[in-house]
């Protein structure tokens, strides 16, 4: 299944190219709106490439389950004996690694061009490889639950960006502290103990949504 | 409504409402205890906090804020535990009360959040300088107040009605993980929001002429939240019997056109 979607999603290259020239546009916007002195930017820094990375890996969500739920692909991967609770998280995984990881390799080169300093960019990318695997998670489970709803895609940014609040601050946090000087130790491993909460909880949570829609 | 086809309206009214019924007769016989007893109290509680208690040493007079900031916030969080629960009892047994519940308690916690930030922005500015500073409580409160518009939106984002319900809990139960976020942000991190001053266990650190009128205030707080939660889910319930009413007569009528 995993691999019929990454399959998928290389055929049509075109979803995972958006998220990704999004997130850079958006990124390169930044100098352009604040100016380009090198330290306001490098102190912005952090902060700029998770939020764009938040905003780019919303984008594909809408599209998660909508292509399989329209043409009954989803009502027969439920039927086919796999717990709900797998196929949302094979899912989370896909958008994760058709998302996340294209992200992640862009945003080193990113955080350079807005002059951040490179001792700053192993953290940064440390924070946002747990973070964007975060991100797909509540994602997901939030794509699942307004699966089939009025404006679904109005919706999915209301419910998602809440939840993935403490990732973004604790994501900004651990290249912050890097940026002064302190180890980002702390706000890592907070991260890594929220994905290891979300990595069981969020697929039965996405696994009862999806149930609930193909009711 | 997916199962009127199989139960005659006799029936469909029989196997949907009969809990909600005795519901309706036991909060009808409530409702008018739970709202007068919510008035009076909060206005004793209110009276006493802006008039006749004393102002605080050190915050003089805006120190009064707290009787309406510290009753909401308490409520705030308190509304989004009956929500949870709610919602919990919906996805298991499959409760339309429960759903109903849900569905009714989302806007009153909205609305009591809003007056908790509201009001807490305004203390801020006196006390801090500041109408709004990003510390964790009032980062994690705000977060709790998207929660509910969500919840609220996504509630009647369906068509199908059972739908939304199902999606909305599922939400409610995820938010839970806010909840001990808010209780715990004031002590896990250092923030300018003050640490609790009332605790379950030891005594409070505030005077007893400041305390007793916070306390009959909350109490009047959680009726009145109380009565127009149940005044809501009432109306809730009533509108979907007459809806169910009016698509059986709707049905008669066809069958005997």
């Amino acid at each position: 299944m995993l691999r019929r979607d990454l399959r998928l999603s290389l055929r049509h290259g075109s979803d995972t190219l958006a998220a990704l020239l999004f997130f850079v546009l958006t990124a390169s916007l930044f100098p352009l709106a604040i100016g380009p002195a090198p330290e306001t930017l490098a102190r912005l820094a952090p902060g700029i490439v998770w939020v764009c990375a938040l905003l780019a890996a919303l984008l594909p969500l809408d599209r998660l389950f909508g292509a399989d739920f329209e043409d009954g692909t989803l009502d027969q991967l439920l039927l086919s004996g796999q717990p709900p609770a797998m196929v949302a998280a094979m899912k989370a995984l896909g958008h994760w690694l058709t998302t996340g990881v294209p992200l992640l390799l862009a945003a080193g080169p990113v955080a350079l061009m807005l002059g951040m300093q490179a001792e700053v960019v192993p953290a940064l990318l440390a924070g946002l490889l747990l973070g964007t695997a975060l991100l797909s998670l509540f994602g997901m489970t939030g794509a699942s639950l307004v699966l089939g709803a009025r404006r679904g895609g109005v919706l999915l940014p209301l419910l998602v960006l809440p939840l993935v609040a403490p990732v973004l601050i604790f994501g900004v946090a651990a290249a912050d502290a890097v940026a002064s000087g302190q180890s980002p130790r702390a706000h890592l491993l907070l991260l890594a103990a929220l994905l290891a909460a979300a990595l069981p909880l969020c697929p039965l949570a996405g696994g009862a949504g999806l149930r609930s829609a193909a009711e | 409504m997916s199962n009127t086809n199989t139960f005659g309206p006799a029936g469909l009214n029989l196997h949907r409402f009969a809990n909600p019924g005795r519901f309706l007769r036991l909060s009808g016989a409530v409702l008018p205890w739970l709202a007068v007893s919510g008035v009076v109290i909060t206005a004793i509680g209110l009276g006493w906090g802006l008039f006749l208690a004393p102002a605080d040493w050190q915050q003089g007079d805006a120190v009064r804020i707290m009787y309406v900031h510290v009753p909401a916030a308490w409520l705030a969080s308190l509304g989004y535990v009956m929500l949870a629960c709610a919602s919990l009892a919906s996805l298991v047994w499959r409760h339309p009360l429960a759903d109903l519940a849900a569905a009714e308690i989302g806007p009153v916690g909205a609305g009591i959040t809003a007056i908790c930030l509201a009001t807490g922005s305004l203390w801020g500015k006196p006390m801090w300088g500041a109408w709004w500073v990003w510390d964790a409580r009032m980062t994690s409160v705000l977060v709790l107040f998207f929660l509910y518009l969500g919840h609220i939106a996504l509630v009647r984002a369906f068509d199908d009605q059972q739908r939304g319900y199902r999606a909305a809990a599922i939400l409610a139960l995820v938010g839970v993980v806010n909840l001990p976020i808010i209780k715990f942000s004031v002590e896990w991190w250092n923030t300018l929001h003050q640490p609790a001053s009332i605790t379950l266990s030891g005594a409070p650190s505030m005077a007893p002429a400041l305390l007793w009128p916070l306390l009959v205030s909350a109490i009047g707080f959680n009726l009145g939240f109380a009565a127009v939660v149940v005044a809501r889910l009432r109306a809730a319930v009533m509108e979907r019997r007459i809806r169910a009413l009016l698509l059986a007569r709707a049905r008669n009528d066809l069958q005997n056109a």
